[in-house]
């Protein structure tokens, strides 16, 4: 089965971190990706720009309108995913649980419902 | 039988469909002669049937890959001279299955009722006092989540095992508590969901020997139950243990309950907090008359209690505890303190209710009735509800 494994977190924390801070992050990031493409369960994944940076577009009776950002005032916001194959809930839970951003954030793990036909 | 038939076709209701029309089959075919091995037989009957459904059934073929068919198959092949080693595998697997943590507490424990312990969706829907159509949505939707979200149909590994146990077991706990102290509504006693959880907890015992936590937990229920008959007044009302007529308490399950102590005592590793509640209980039922407990003994449970499992409820039963050694003023103090520190302390019932007591020991009749009072805004049973309002009435 395939999962998304959505990584949320408090996006002024991160902003907040030292260049130092930052570096050692990424560093994580790189060796858990490269452990899960070692291991055959990974299928994609990306970190997004911070919702600041977002647009909101909405069709209603035909017209588009668009808004600058998210405006749910949520405590985390959504900063990246992984695209996993695993061979079921608890193995991409055990996957999620390495992310480094769970440590400080929380991982969302969504089964991919694939389209039928 | 239910749990072996999941695991081969990989499907809560394909399962149940097939377990309904194997009995239906055996209905028919047993008057002639018994077969030599009735689970195997109505196993391997459903199966055949489930097969046989997929096969017809264009809805089913979406659903079930014609790979799993296979799978089924040559699983089921191997199965024909099923031994009761693989039904007790498969009914362990099932109980990790409901008792996944990706489900909801509720729904673990109406999903566990349902499919380990075989009760009806009616009778799931009682213990919850929820529409039995409510319970019904409620069941559906999460054998819908262990499908679509792949939640395994295993008996996790170690590590993930010692993770997942103390959910199994919390489950357990929580059938038996939801029977003994009923949350809601004017019953105090649930004896059926006692007595499932029981039922579980032997047959965790039976599946999973030797594991201290199992032990103490089957022992800690069995002395709460040994005390039931006497905990309920004929008119309802609740008895408090001090009051309780000990003649009454059942021996059976005392002595059963005691003799799981010294056995998990008697394991090496690590204490549970199961087995220490346990011990905890067995000093009050082994007490043959109140002024005979030993509470200093019960105080040093406690401490070991609040260092292993710390919680409000282990800190206000401590609190009582040292109120019957060291009395209670000092006693006072503790519950305070407790309360002190958060407001959704200040909505548990029983904490407001000990604090009456002790000031009612401390002959502070203002603030104890104030105290009761404050308990009986919380409170939603109504036996419980008596009990205060007697208290205040005393007071007056």
């Amino acid at each position: 089965m395939q999962y998304l494994l959505l990584i949320y977190a408090n996006e002024a924390e991160y902003a907040g971190m030292s260049p130092e801070q930052g570096k050692a992050m990424h560093a994580e990031y790189t060796e858990f990706t490269k452990g899960i493409v070692q291991s055959g369960h990974f299928k994609g994944a990306d970190r997004l720009r911070p919702t600041s940076m977002a647009s909101t577009v909405r069709v209603r009776n035909g017209k588009a309108a668009t808004t600058d950002g998210p405006f749910a005032e949520t405590r985390e916001q959504l900063g990246g995913y992984y695209m996993v194959e695993a061979k079921n809930l608890d193995e991409a839970i055990a996957i999620a649980a390495k992310i480094p951003g769970a440590k400080h954030g929380s991982i969302e793990v969504r089964p991919v419902w694939p389209l039928e036909g | 039988m239910l749990a072996t038939l999941i695991r081969l076709l990989g499907d809560f209701d394909l399962a149940e469909e097939a377990r309904q029309e194997a009995f239906a089959a055996a209905l028919e075919q047993w008057v002639d002669a018994v077969p030599a091995n009735p689970s195997a037989w109505l196993i391997k009957t459903g199966r055949n049937k489930a097969i046989d459904r997929i096969r017809r059934d264009v809805l089913f073929r979406t659903k079930v890959q014609s790979r799993e068919i296979a799978s089924a198959e040559a699983d089921a092949a191997g199965q024909d001279e099923e031994t009761g080693d693989t039904f007790g595998d498969d009914r362990l697997r099932l109980i990790f299955t409901c008792c996944h943590p990706a489900l909801s507490a509720e729904a673990q424990i109406a999903l566990t009722l349902r499919e380990v312990c075989g009760l009806s969706t009616p009778a799931v829907a009682r213990a919850f006092l929820v529409a039995e159509e409510t319970m019904a949505q409620r069941l559906v939707r999460a054998k819908r989540k262990i499908r679509d979200a792949g939640i395994p149909y295993e008996t996790p590994e170690p590590p993930l095992f010692d993770e997942r146990i103390d959910g199994v077991l919390a489950v357990v706990y929580g059938v038996f508590t939801e029977g003994y102290a009923a949350t809601q509504g004017a019953r105090l006693l649930d004896t059926e969901l006692c007595a499932e959880a029981i039922r579980l907890g032997r047959l965790l015992d039976e599946l999973m020997p030797s594991r201290p936590d199992v032990i103490g937990l089957l022992a800690l229920m069995l002395l709460h139950d040994a005390r039931r008959p006497a905990r309920v007044s004929g008119t309802g009302d609740v008895v408090l243990l001090e009051d309780q007529d000990r003649s009454l308490w059942d021996r059976g399950g005392m002595t059963e309950g005691l003799a799981l102590i010294d056995r998990a005592l008697g394991i090496a590793g690590p204490v549970s907090a199961y087995v220490v509640q346990a011990a905890i209980a067995a000093l009050h039922v082994r007490a043959g008359r109140k002024e005979d407990t030993d509470w200093p003994q019960i105080v040093g449970l406690y401490e070991v209690l609040l260092r292993i499992q710390p919680s409000p409820v282990v800190e206000l039963n401590h609190a009582v505890a040292v109120s019957m050694v060291d009395g209670p003023a000092r006693a006072l103090a503790l519950v305070d303190s407790l309360a002190a520190r958060g407001p959704l302390l200040a909505e548990y019932h029983l904490l407001h209710s000990a604090r009456g007591r002790l000031l009612e020991q401390l002959e502070r009749a203002q603030e104890a009735r104030e105290a009761y009072e404050r308990a009986l805004e919380c409170v939603a049973v109504e036996p419980e509800r008596r009990l205060l309002e007697a208290r205040i009435d005393r007071l007056r």
